[in-house]
């Protein structure tokens, strides 16, 4: 056993983190646009539109039974060879759409049970005073089963977050892929992966703690 | 004028409706009164579509909706027309007492914001809940809950506000309050129809008590009619029950 080289692991910690914001941005972005899609597909389910249900429920279940990577794989290299006008995607677009395609797929289900969740007076009150469909999901259930909701959803992001380091497979350089090449020149790979390891831990255990400000905040409503 | 013809709900769960007629005036204050499952309730659900009757026409003003045919945008002017108070008092768990009140003015009736809140706030002081304007449902004890459901009712102007057995979920102790209030309502001149046990107020308020049972109408006329001289049977053994 040798012992670790601490100048080097520090050295590399400011290069590493410069690639923080690529990151977290496209967990942000997959973040996103994941939700919006998640919301309008855990609301057809509840409402079980005819034609759009089996292609939603088709949809979900191809994106939670295939892993990541092989999807992230068929849309960089594979889509570009049947559909022409994709050739010019590129990794860091790709990863996210990936990223949005997987992750939603997840959270329209956990979205699905906090909608039903929501207690049924709720809906009553809502078309009582005239609201339309669209408005009760907006202004009544939707923010209260964001509310049921949340806790999972964090824990979604987080893993969103580590997902986004199987963007370097697609050639993009963020955090993994940095290290990656660090490591590659140094060959002190124990120490480089140790490092970019511990960034991320560092990532996730601050967001958890915002998770429990976020929680706090949803809830409320619902505190004496 | 509020005009009902021939509603009625046979299937699915809960209470039947045999054909109930009733003509309202506008500023009449009509209860129903009746044993429990024997469709009061189911009525006043039906009147707005919570629950969708099968057949039968209901007129409110220049609407008319025929149940068996209604569509969508037929039963939310229905609703848009009406306003109903819970018995659970469903409040919007996620707005504040104030939002509340100022939710539907704003979503449905597109009232610029300032307009709805000024409105929410002078139903707040006549409910007397000015100093819970920003408490959420959670924080408020039943009775003020149902007081804030009554005053989200009373902002929409409706032509009718139907009250579904709007004390049975209290505590005693809050019952005097929402009585009161309702009393205030009514003193209005807003049309009202409200399905309760509570006897001495049903006398005290009604135009018009209504006595169901089975689905049907079985007896109508002024309370001390109804209360002191009823003609029917079963309105008879009813009363003798509650008393």
């Amino acid at each position: 056993m040798r012992a670790l080289d601490f100048d080097y692991m520090l050295g590399l910690v400011p290069v590493l983190l410069g690639y923080v914001p690529l990151t977290l941005g496209m967990a942000l972005a997959g973040m996103a646009l994941a939700l919006v899609l998640a919301s309008l597909l855990a609301v057809e389910r509840v409402a079980k539109l005819p034609v759009l249900d089996p292609l939603v429920v088709l949809f979900i279940s191809f994106f939670r039974g295939t892993p990541l990577l092989v999807q992230l794989f068929l849309f960089y290299y594979g889509l570009p060879q049947v559909m022409s006008f994709l050739t010019q995607i590129n990794g860091v677009t790709a990863a996210i759409m990936g990223l949005t395609l997987h992750f939603s797929a997840y959270m329209a289900e956990s979205i699905r049970a906090a909608i039903t969740g929501v207690d049924r007076s709720q809906w009553e009150a809502a078309q009582a005073v005239g609201m339309t469909q669209s408005q009760m999901m907006a202004r009544i259930v939707l923010p209260q089963a964001a509310r049921i909701a949340a806790p999972t959803l964090v824990n979604y992001f987080i893993d969103m977050i580590k997902g986004t380091s199987l963007a370097f497979t697609l050639g993009v350089t963020e955090m993994m892929g940095a290290t990656q090449k660090e490591a590659a020149g140094s060959f002190l790979y124990f120490e480089a992966f140790l490092v970019v390891a511990l960034i991320y831990w560092i990532i996730v255990e601050t967001l958890s703690f915002a998770q429990r400000g976020l929680e706090a905040h949803l809830n409320r409503a619902f505190t004496r | 004028m509020i005009e009902v013809n021939g509603l009625t709900k046979g299937f699915g769960q809960g209470p039947v409706l045999n054909g109930i007629d009733l003509m309202i005036e506008p500023g009449e204050r009509i209860v129903v009164i009746g044993p429990s499952g024997t469709g009061k309730s189911t009525l006043l659900r039906c009147l707005n579509f919570l629950d969708r009757p099968e057949a039968g026409t209901i007129r409110v003003g220049d609407l008319t909706v025929d149940a068996a045919k209604a569509t969508k945008t037929q039963i939310l002017a229905l609703r848009r027309r009406t306003a109903f108070v819970f018995q659970n008092y469903a409040l919007f768990a996620n707005k504040t007492a104030q939002e509340n009140i100022t939710e539907a003015l704003v979503t449905v009736q597109k009232k610029p914001r300032a307009e709805a809140e000024a409105r929410a706030n002078s139903i707040l002081r006549e409910i007397g809940l000015e100093e819970k304007s920003d408490s959420y449902p959670a924080a408020l004890s039943g009775g003020q809950q149902q007081r804030v459901g009554i005053g989200r009712a009373m902002a929409l102007d409706a032509q009718l506000m139907l009250f579904d057995e709007p004390t049975s979920a209290l505590d005693p102790e809050w019952v005097g309050e929402v009585l009161d209030l309702m009393r205030r309502v009514a003193e209005q001149h807003q049309t009202m129809l409200i399905v309760t046990h509570e006897m001495q107020f049903a006398r005290e308020i009604a135009d018009r008590v209504i006595f169901m049972e089975g689905g049907r109408i079985v007896e109508q006329g002024p309370p001390e009619q109804i209360f002191d001289d009823p003609q029917d049977a079963r309105t008879r053994t009813f009363l003798r029950r509650v008393r």
